[in-house]
């Protein structure tokens, strides 16, 4: 085996271990931090999917801002002084059937085709974060700049949302 | 060299499946945000994955750029609202919020 597909098995073992054992975590705490683990392997396997923009944005996006915000969420949320706060579970059987009916419909469905190309005869271009560039702000500079309208009204609406107003149910 | 994408594929199913489960039995509304994360991801995994079948095109990666986007507003807006909910309500079980308005 060389060393790419012994990174590759790596990278997806240890997203797809990180992401079962997010199902049997119980404090929200450590659900985050197996998240983490599983971006970033997933960022990993962006990389080796020739995806280098897509990983580096998943690192900064995710593994920077999203799971920071997380744990934000999670220690604003938290009464000072008590234990930790146990997750509950409800749902369990029908979550269960839910997700092992959808995955099993998933597999079938990957088991009844054949995805492998047939011979790519076309040459990967060299610089690929350089083409990444270009194509979104040739091609795409439409929803680039309404993702950008997005993530401004996005970050406003959270402010004010979260802005504390005068509490009337006393706490 | 491409490894198979018969096994992103499986990933992204497995990591979908996971992702729903979450939000189905997680009494905790940021447990399942970290589902609806997931399942989001899932999706990514396959647009980078069948990116891949065409190297010319970067169409795939971009949709993937433009969801990590849209994930990063809904998980915003998504703890703004859980926030707000647990500094009136005092939990952040969502079975627990069953009405919208302080009654008087």
């Amino acid at each position: 085996m060389e060393p790419a597909a012994i990174m590759f098995t790596f990278f997806e073992a240890a997203a797809a271990l990180s992401a079962v054992s997010l199902i049997f975590i119980r404090q929200v705490f450590y659900g985050a931090l197996l998240l983490i683990v599983c971006l970033l392997s997933l960022a990993a396997l962006y990389i080796l999917a020739f995806a280098e923009f897509v990983a580096v944005t998943q690192i900064l996006v995710y593994a920077g801002g999203i799971v920071v915000v997380i744990l934000f969420g999670v220690m604003l949320t938290a009464k000072i002084g008590e234990k930790p706060l146990v997750v509950q579970h409800g749902n369990v059987f029908g979550g269960a059937l839910a997700a092992a009916s959808l995955l099993a419909l998933l597999l079938y469905g990957l088991a009844e085709h054949d995805f492998t190309p047939e011979a790519s005869a076309v040459p990967r271009a060299k610089d690929a974060v350089q083409d990444t560039g270009l194509v979104m702000m040739r091609d795409f500079v439409l929803p680039f700049e309404l993702a950008g309208m997005l993530l401004l009204m996005a970050l406003i609406g959270a402010a004010v949302i979260a802005a504390r107003t005068k509490d009337k149910r006393a706490s | 060299m491409m490894f198979p994408l018969q096994h992103f594929l499986i990933l992204a199913a497995i990591l979908f499946s996971i992702g729903l489960m979450l939000v189905v039995v997680k009494r905790h509304a940021i447990m399942m945000l970290i589902g609806i994360e997931l399942m989001l991801n899932a999706a990514n995994l396959n647009l980078v994955a069948f990116n891949q079948l065409y190297p010319t095109h970067r169409d795939g990666q971009m949709f993937a750029l433009f969801v990590i986007i849209v994930a990063v507003c809904e998980t915003a807006v998504g703890l703004a609202i859980i926030l707000r909910t647990y500094h009136f309500y005092q939990t952040s079980v969502p079975d627990a919020v069953a009405e919208l308005s302080d009654k008087p």
